[in-house]
């Protein structure tokens, strides 16, 4: 059981919680987008401290989780490539591919490497004429200025040995489709704060305004997340659904205009597929036609592929909120961090893997309830 | 990978036409690129998002913030420090790969 003097200030905590309490009347199921908030919650049991009423649905905001496998097994082919160093962001490395992962490649002699910063490839890239260098361009929209200066870059200096194998996806088309889904039970949503840092806020107001939902603007620390849930909470209660900026210190309506121009230069918009979950219209960036020759695709020729999904692997319906990790038959047993057979249990922001790491191994139907009250630390 | 950490601008450079700089993060520095926040000066907070600087904070949510992620030992896993990454080499390949 969660405690809230594991908040960093416990007072503030108490009192948002003890705000929830005081309104809450009916059962609501509130989506947090962003896997980043799913980590948070689950770490700090917000959760369990929450009233009965209010249900945490985990969306599919974590960019490792929904890179699709077709996308990942392209990444293996081309980074089993002699002649080829295959550079990427450190949790991509045990997603889990058909056959194989990129660690797997890497121990049979594939050259992969960890980048912090998407333009350390592009220093990789000049250090090594004689090698085609790819990197692997995944995230939200957070992610992509970092990403776009990589392909910005290999043209300003005319690097021809470096190319992107881009599968970038954007948040505001998944909201779209989530709420739009008959079978969708959520009734209001976070939004995922530093995407809105870089995109700005105003792209969700059609949101709110077609599906009559609450969209709620909210940060990553445990006290930023328990606001936003009481924000939400609150629009619900009084019957209104309007979009909320709940972390006016990182976010604004506008956004990063300077990151928006890179963006629109270097991607276009583009359907993507979402592991577990789909083809989603419109959902994600690819490179925009001035940029055509960079796509690693192309360059290396990677087919369409026949791609096989463990049929164990439930993060289809976790993806979409319709199951809890610790309800999948395989959590904890065949599926572990360390033998993900998914990829929500690959990044610590995905939801699998944020439930075995807080030890959420029973499932949630068996945790004991929280009392109300009772949580005070 | 999403989170973003705050950070200290400690000073800026002009590496072929891109804004670079030294941040500092509580004690850890890192090159952060800063062609998305052209406005930040030497002694500026932004926030860092996987070696980019995506937007200006103030400095005292920036020490707030990254006094909580040292709490919970999250600033490594941000950083892209790797010991995520050893630990889940299983032994195959272990090091060398990392620039
Ligand atoms: S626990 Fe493992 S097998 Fe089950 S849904 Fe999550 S990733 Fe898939």
């Amino acid at each position: 059981m969660k405690y809230l003097d594991e908040f960093n200030d416990p007072d503030l905590a108490a009192t948002l919680f003890d705000q929830i309490r005081a309104v809450v009347t009916r059962p609501w199921a509130i989506m947090e987008v962003c896997g980043g908030q799913t980590h948070s919650i689950i770490r700090n049991g917000i959760d369990q401290l929450l009233p009965d009423e209010v249900e945490l649905i985990h969306g599919p905001g974590c960019p490792v989780c929904v890179t699709p496998l077709e996308t990942i097994d392209k990444a293996l082919e081309i980074a089993a490539r002699p002649n080829v160093i295959f550079c990427s962001f450190g949790d991509m490395l045990r997603v889990p591919g058909s056959h194989t992962d990129l660690f797997g490649v890497r121990s049979r002699g594939g050259d992969v490497r960890v980048v912090y910063s998407p333009i350390d490839a592009v220093a990789i890239a000049e250090d090594n004429p004689d090698k085609q260098v790819v990197f692997f361009a995944i995230g939200f929209e957070t992610t992509a200025p970092g990403n776009a200066m990589v392909a910005f870059q290999a043209r300003q200096r005319n690097l021809t040995n470096l190319s992107l194998l881009v599968s970038h996806v954007l948040v505001p088309p998944a909201i779209e489709a989530i709420a739009s889904s008959p079978t969708s039970r959520v009734n209001g949503f976070l939004a995922a704060g530093h995407v809105c840092s870089v995109m700005g806020t105003t792209q969700y107001e059609p949101l709110v305004e077609r599906y009559g939902v609450p969209i709620v603007v909210t940060g990553f620390e445990p006290l930023d997340v328990l606001d936003g849930i009481r924000r939400t909470v609150i629009q619900l209660e009084n019957g209104e659904a309007y979009l909320e900026n709940a972390y006016p210190r990182a976010v604004n309506a506008i956004g990063n205009s300077p990151a928006q121009a890179m963006l629109e230069d270097v991607f276009a918009v583009t359907d993507r597929k979402w592991r577990g979950i789909g083809m989603i219209p419109q959902s994600g960036w690819h490179l925009s036609e001035r940029y055509a020759d960079l796509n690693a695709e192309t360059r290396f020729d990677v087919a369409d592929m026949d791609v096989q999904e463990s049929d164990l692997c439930r993060s289809g319906e976790v993806l979409q909120g319709m199951l809890k990790p610790n309800e999948c038959p395989a959590f904890g047993k065949e599926c572990t961090p360390r033998n993900p057979l998914g990829a929500t249990m690959v990044s610590s922001e995905g939801a699998c893997a944020a439930y075995y790491q807080y030890g959420r191994l029973e499932s949630a139907r068996t945790l004991p309830v929280v009392e109300s009250g009772v949580a005070r630390g | 990978m999403c989170l973003g950490v705050p950070g200290k601008v400690l000073d800026i450079r002009d590496e072929r036409g891109t804004q670079m700089a030294t941040v500092d993060f509580g004690g850890v520095t890192k090159d952060v690129c800063l062609a998305y926040t052209p406005e930040a000066q030497v002694g500026d907070y932004t926030l860092i998002h996987a070696g980019f600087a995506i937007t200006m904070v103030d400095e005292e949510s920036a020490l707030k913030t990254l006094e909580l992620f040292e709490e919970l030992g999250l600033l490594e896993e941000e950083l892209g420090i790797p010991s995520d990454v050893a630990i889940v080499d299983r032994g195959t390949a272990a090091g060398g790969a990392r620039p």
